[in-house]
């Protein structure tokens, strides 16, 4: 059970100012080291007692991962960069403001502030069940808390789900994988780049980690190719308050719209799975029709296909249905029909 | 560092969850082990194989050419479990050890094939074949005392030779039946924790200590089938039980391995019956 302490356990501290230094430091601890990026999931694991690695990695005197970069095909960004930069980055306002859109809703602005983007996407599940200590599926036991009939998880996941019911937190995540990103993990056998749909893992594959680090890897740039730049973008989050809360649901979308049709479009959800989903079936779907309603309706309903609703959670099916209708067919047309 | 990992539930309760995960090395390095010592002492320590008497040359001039082991029906239940065994073993562990993919429906589906062969087992051989010729018997154990007086370098006549089967085959059905059965009624319990197609998930089935249990006893029948399971391996493709192994898959097995290692009185398989004895009628292998 967390309880809540003044002081964190203790562990030794490295604060490398180079990303290969860190390599070198998370394959000498391997799983006994903890990476600290903005550390606003840090703390939280460390102050509760629940996590208690050995040693402590802080990236934050990296200036290597900081900052945002174009390249011969879009831009880099630093896996330490902050989100705030991101927000206020003019390129990426212009080119590829669906990510400006969705890092502005992250929390609040002294997270954004602290809070950076490769934090953001590798952050852990924050289902209370598991961020509380208690020996859940995730936490490497054998029993879902939030999956039982009497378990509060209207939070929780609708699609996907494998034993263990918690959705992915981030916000950024669904926005870059609209716009196609790369993530650059440094490995022990070298750099590897994957897509950020595949950097994600459900808890069908492993259900004790929500991407697929492990434990010597270190995420140290995101890159956007420029295929989406000023594309139509759409994000919406939707959540309990207006700031400085998670996601119920959020969708992103990147759409090209040429002679009336869509003619290219990569959609993605979060807040329904444990893993940011890219919807591609929604994609094949709409790709050569109208973004019109009624094109949205079609994919919202096909968008919802499988969903299994929980307990308390069955709204996230129509919030689902309605976030992805607005994202091909536009706000202004929000009334569902049936 | 135990055998079980423990965990304090919500009630503040110590629970067990499950077995520790390096028992999956300590079965496989325990099953390998058995393989190497056994190998070297049939290779360079064992002394022939001797039996009691001799099979009467009437008897022997009766078993036919090829002698009937096993019935289809016996060879599928043996082929379909052993692909069941592999299948639950592997989606089991092998996420254990790194490998990651989607297991959990392979699982529960492997489980169930598996729980529907064992069925399919217990009426088959109960109705319809020779129950009792998978236990052990007296003649078994009178053996065993020979043959480990002998090994000792105590004077003890030599054992007879086998019925259908063999002691060690007998000791290993009792181990895979006990490990089998543990982790089949484990298992159909287990499933009621995951979405499958056959009862809606009620994970307050039982207490949380109850349910540790069941997950550790799983575990522990389950990493003990990885050394039974290796060693039953390692048996079959040894080139003096190749013919036993060859039967589980054409059925029959030759003359002379029968003669040579079987009692025709204690198994009397592929024996034709003279007219003298059982009044014309042949005798049911």
């Amino acid at each position: 059970m967390a309880v809540i302490h003044d002081v964190m356990p203790a562990f030794d501290l490295y604060q490398p100012s180079s990303a290969g230094a860190a390599q070198k430091l998370l394959q000498q601890y391997g799983p006994d080291a903890w990476v600290m990026a903005g550390g606003l999931d840090s703390f939280d694991w460390l102050k509760d007692r629940i996590k208690r690695p050995k040693v402590l990695v802080d990236l934050s005197g990296i200036e290597e991962l900081k900052g945002i970069r174009t390249t011969g095909d879009g831009i880099e960004i630093g896996a330490m960069t902050t989100l705030t930069e991101v927000v206020s980055n003019p390129i990426v306002r212009e080119k590829y403001g669906l990510l400006a859109q969705a890092a502005e809703l992250v929390a609040s602005p002294q997270i954004r502030n602290q809070g950076t983007l490769g934090g953001n996407v590798s952050q852990d599940a924050r289902c209370w069940y598991y961020r509380a200590g208690w020996p859940c599926y995730r936490a490497g036991g054998n029993i879902c808390y939030a999956d039982t009939p009497t378990g509060r998880n209207r939070e929780h996941a609708i699609l996907n789900a494998e034993r263990c019911v918690a959705v992915h937190p981030s916000d950024s995540a669904p926005a870059l994988i609209a716009l196609d990103a790369k993530f650059v993990i440094s490995t022990r056998d070298g750099e590897r780049v994957v897509d950020a749909e595949d950097y994600f893992v459900g808890p069908d594959i492993d259900i004790t980690r929500l991407n697929i680090l492990r434990p010597d890897d270190l995420l140290t740039a995101i890159r956007i190719p420029s295929t989406w730049a000023g594309a139509k973008f759409y994000f919406e989050k939707i959540r309990d308050r207006n700031v400085w809360d998670f996601a119920l649901l959020n969708v992103a979308s990147a759409m090209v719209v040429s002679g009336g049709t869509i003619e290219r479009i990569r959609l993605a959800v979060n807040g329904a799975a444990a893993r940011p989903l890219r919807l591609k079936a929604v994609e094949a779907a709409v790709r050569g029709q109208t973004p019109s309603p009624a094109t949205g309706e079609m994919a919202g309903k096909l968008a919802v296909k499988g969903a299994i609703p929980l307990q308390f959670n069955a709204y996230k099916i129509p919030l689902m249905r309605n976030l992805v209708k607005r994202a091909i067919g536009g706000v202004e047309e929000a009334k569902w029909e049936s | 560092m135990g055998i079980v990992d423990w965990a304090t539930s919500p009630w503040g309760r110590h629970v067990p969850i499950h077995i520790a995960w390096f028992l999956i090395w300590v079965a496989a390095i325990a099953g390998l082990f058995f393989m190497i010592v056994h190998a070297i002492y049939v290779r360079y320590f064992a002394e022939p194989e001797q039996f009691a008497g001799a099979v009467s040359i009437e008897l022997a001039a009766r078993v036919p050419e090829r002698v009937p082991r096993h019935s289809l029906a016996a060879r599928a239940f043996h082929w379909l479990m052993a692909a069941s065994m592999f299948t639950l073993l592997f989606t089991a562990f092998l996420p254990r050890v790194g490998v990651r993919f989607d297991w959990v429906a392979y699982h529960w589906i492997a489980g169930t094939v598996l729980t529907i062969s064992v069925v399919f087992h217990i009426i088959h051989a109960s109705f319809w074949l020779d129950f009792w010729s998978i236990w052990p018997d007296k003649a078994d154990l009178e053996d065993a005392l020979r043959r480990v007086q002998r090994f000792m370098g105590r004077p003890a006549p030599p054992p007879r030779r086998f019925a259908k089967y063999p002691l060690e085959n007998k000791m290993y059905h009792g181990a895979i039946t006990v490990t089998g059965l543990a982790v089949i009624l484990t298992g159909a319990f287990m499933m009621f924790r995951v979405r499958t197609i056959f009862f809606p998930r009620n994970p307050y089935l039982f207490s949380d200590m109850t349910w540790g249990l069941m997950y550790v006893l799983h575990g522990l029948a389950g990493v003990g089938l990885i050394a039974l399971i290796m060693v039953h391996v390692y048996f079959a493709v040894r080139p003096e039980k190749l013919d036993i192994t060859k039967s589980m898959i054409f059925g029959s097995m030759k003359r002379e391995f029968y003669l040579e290692h079987y009692d025709p009185q204690r198994w009397p398989a592929g024996v034709a019956a003279s007219s003298t004895e059982s009044g014309g009628k042949g005798t049911e292998i």
